[in-house]
């Protein structure tokens, strides 16, 4: 050993001053950052309790959700209906649980495409710089400067309406926010020391940038992830309340709101709009929620 | 233990005569970009034509106020900027243009850097094993078992426990992760070890102890040094020679005895006169005459004609505003800039 007395004080002092004795790792001090938002513990359970719903609507649901009973149209809740029933006698609870899984499905799915699409081209951008990144970040410009429901009504009016469609168009409209976000992370992380320490290693590019710069970049794409479910949701339900997402008789809460605008209905059956509308707005609330206390977790600068 | 085969130690032997790296008139230069169309309006002079030798095992200070190019010299040489002019010779191989992946056949396993923020340069979402393995598994060199035991070693060369393996970063302090640092930059028994800035941000107690352990690791391995740095007293205690920049110049270069004792170069003089000394109590203050240079650093984009320091020199005269001094040696190994000496 090159100096006995100072390793002997150095691997010594931390044990002596009991600090670091349990293993913390990354993982475990975001949880515990996480767990002590409360707003943010509520939208998980609240999440995960919609999610296993719709996963599970064919189990849970009482009624098929398509099944008419023209006999019993608009009754309040009750202890057969549970949410009432709609126009042509349909469950609502049931309707609610399978338009759950459309409005979840086009949410995650889209999502999931604009990540991975805004990721790499700001990845890209970010890492390489110069023309390339000029390039892709005039071509954002141009994309963020369509007016993205009105391009939505004329794809969707073009092209029969459909859960796949609206994927796409979301996936394909909606990833130019974490293009630059990501892009703002890499044109900083790629300066920082150790990836510069990287380069000096002769580590190779894609390595740094998926090995290196990326996990430190993870934290705002997934809190920009978990708030664009939500503004999906919403979308999906904008769109489908104008009737131009998903055609009934499937069900989406957007669908379901559009069929209970009838005035008559908003008077005297209120239960009807309530649920949809209520699904919707606690949706994207816990999205919110869960993104926020994210963006405090994964930050290593906000302490616990 | 890390041991240098017996190859590497009868060529370093040979080599031993020779000069390990040779810095030919180099220049680095970043453009100012600026407009729509990202026009070249300019250059930043970072590097302003540096020449120097650095030997097989000696360290080699370089000092100099904030933004004199320093860092960049030493970024330079580690090819992390391609030079803009000039030839950087290593191991009597002109590496100044050679591409990355020539690069990373031998040049990267040989010159290792130690950065300066010890919080910055270590990635926080890795452990001590897989950030001292990087090098390793880049240049696929140790597997399995033995990569592990390597790692070991290297966290108890530089006075760490071994059992500290499967920690993170933010779990050590400043000093202790300076120290991970330089195992990083050991694990690939480089020949040149760039230290830019490596003890500026910690303690003067923790500087003193990273210091000893770089001389330390010296000794064991034969390392050169080039140790980059603001502050003259770490650089007096552990260089051999002393290097002085100003505005992406050398100014003067000497033996660290030479230079701290019979300063030739009005600047260095200034500098050192800038430097606090410490008197014992009871004991005379030893009045030394302070010379306060006048002004600001002129910018690197539009640096002044003739010599650069004119501007602010206490001795300039006509000659010194028309003409650019050149490096000369004035005395035996003693490299001066200056009209004073010609």
């Amino acid at each position: 050993m090159a100096n006995p007395n100072l390793a002997g004080n150095t691997s010594g002092s931390l044990d002596v001053h009991g600090i670091n004795t349990s293993r913390d790792t990354m993982l475990g001090i975001m949880a515990r950052k996480f767990f002590k938002n409360k707003l943010a513990v509520f939208g998980g359970v609240f999440l995960i309790v919609i999610i296993t719903a719709a996963i599970l609507a064919p189990v849970i649901a009482p009624y098929s959700p398509s099944k008419q009973n023209l006999l019993l149209k608009l009754q309040p809740p009750n202890s057969e209906h549970w949410l009432g029933t709609d126009r042509f006698g349909r469950d609502v609870f049931s309707r609610l649980l399978y338009g759950a899984r459309i409005s979840l499905l086009v949410g995650f799915a889209s999502v999931l495409g604009s990540i991975t699409i805004g990721t790499f081209l700001g990845a890209v951008a970010g890492y390489v710089g110069g023309i390339v990144d000029a390039m892709i970040m005039r071509f954002v410009d141009v994309i963020l400067s369509i007016p993205s429901i009105f391009l939505l009504i004329t794809l969707v009016t073009i092209f029969k309406p459909g859960v796949d469609k609206l994927i796409l168009i979301f996936a394909l409209l909606g990833w130019t926010t974490t293009a630059r976000l990501v892009r703002g992370e890499f044109l900083s992380l790629r300066t920082r020391e150790f990836v510069l320490a990287s380069k000096t290693i002769g580590t190779k590019t894609m390595t740094i940038i998926f090995s290196h710069i990326l996990p430190n970049a993870m934290g705002p794409i997934i809190v920009s992830a978990t708030l664009a479910v939500g503004y999906v949701i919403l979308a999906e339900s904008g769109l489908s309340y104008l009737g131009l997402g998903i055609q009934p008789p499937h069900a989406s809460w957007g669908n379901m709101l559009q069929d209970a605008q009838n005035f008559t209905i908003l008077l005297k059956s209120w239960w009807y709009p309530l649920a949809p509308g209520l699904m919707i707005l606690m949706t994207v609330i816990c999205f919110n929620f869960v993104g926020d206390g994210l963006r405090d977790a994964l930050d290593p600068k906000i302490n616990e | 233990m890390i041991s240098i085969n017996e190859a590497e130690k009868a060529s370093l032997e040979k080599k031993s005569s020779e000069s390990l790296l040779e810095l030919i008139d180099v220049k680095k230069h970043f453009p100012i970009k600026s407009g729509f169309l990202q026009k070249t309006v300019g250059h930043i002079k970072a590097v302003d034509g540096i020449n120097l030798k650095v030997n097989r095992g000696e360290t080699l200070g370089i000092v100099g106020e904030s933004g004199c190019g320093k860092s960049t010299v030493g970024r330079t040489v580690i090819r992390l900027y391609e030079p803009t002019d000039g030839k950087i010779i290593f191991n009597g191989k002109d590496i100044s243009h050679l591409s990355e992946s020539d690069l990373r056949k031998d040049v990267r396993k040989n010159i290792q850097m130690i950065f300066q923020d010890p919080f910055a340069s270590l990635n926080p979402r890795k452990t001590l094993r897989s950030i001292i393995r990087e090098p390793l598994d880049t240049h696929h060199l140790l597997r399995g078992k033995e990569r592990d035991e390597k790692v070991e070693n290297l966290l108890e060369k530089v006075g760490l426990n071994a059992s500290f393996i499967n920690r993170y970063p933010h779990e050590f302090s400043g000093g202790q992760r300076q120290r991970i640092g330089i195992a990083r930059a050991l694990a690939l028994n480089p020949e040149l070890i760039i230290a830019d800035e490596a003890v500026s941000a910690l303690d003067v107690s923790i500087q003193a102890q990273i210091i000893n352990l770089m001389e330390d690791l010296q000794e064991e391995f034969g390392l050169t040094y080039i140790f980059i740095s603001h502050d003259l007293s770490v650089v007096r205690h552990i260089s051999d020679r002393v290097g002085v920049m100003y505005l992406g110049k050398m100014m003067e270069l000497a033996s660290k005895k030479e230079l701290y004792t019979e300063p030739l170069h009005p600047y260095t003089q200034a500098l050192l006169s800038a430097v606090p000394v410490p008197r014992k109590k009871g004991s005379m203050a030893v009045k030394r005459e302070r010379v306060i240079l006048k002004g600001e650093l002129p910018s690197p984009a539009n640096p002044p004609k003739g010599c650069v320091f004119h501007t602010r020199c206490p001795a300039a005269f006509d000659l010194c505003k028309q003409v650019n001094p050149d490096f000369k040696e004035v005395k035996n190994n003693h490299f001066v800039a200056c009209h004073l000496y010609t």
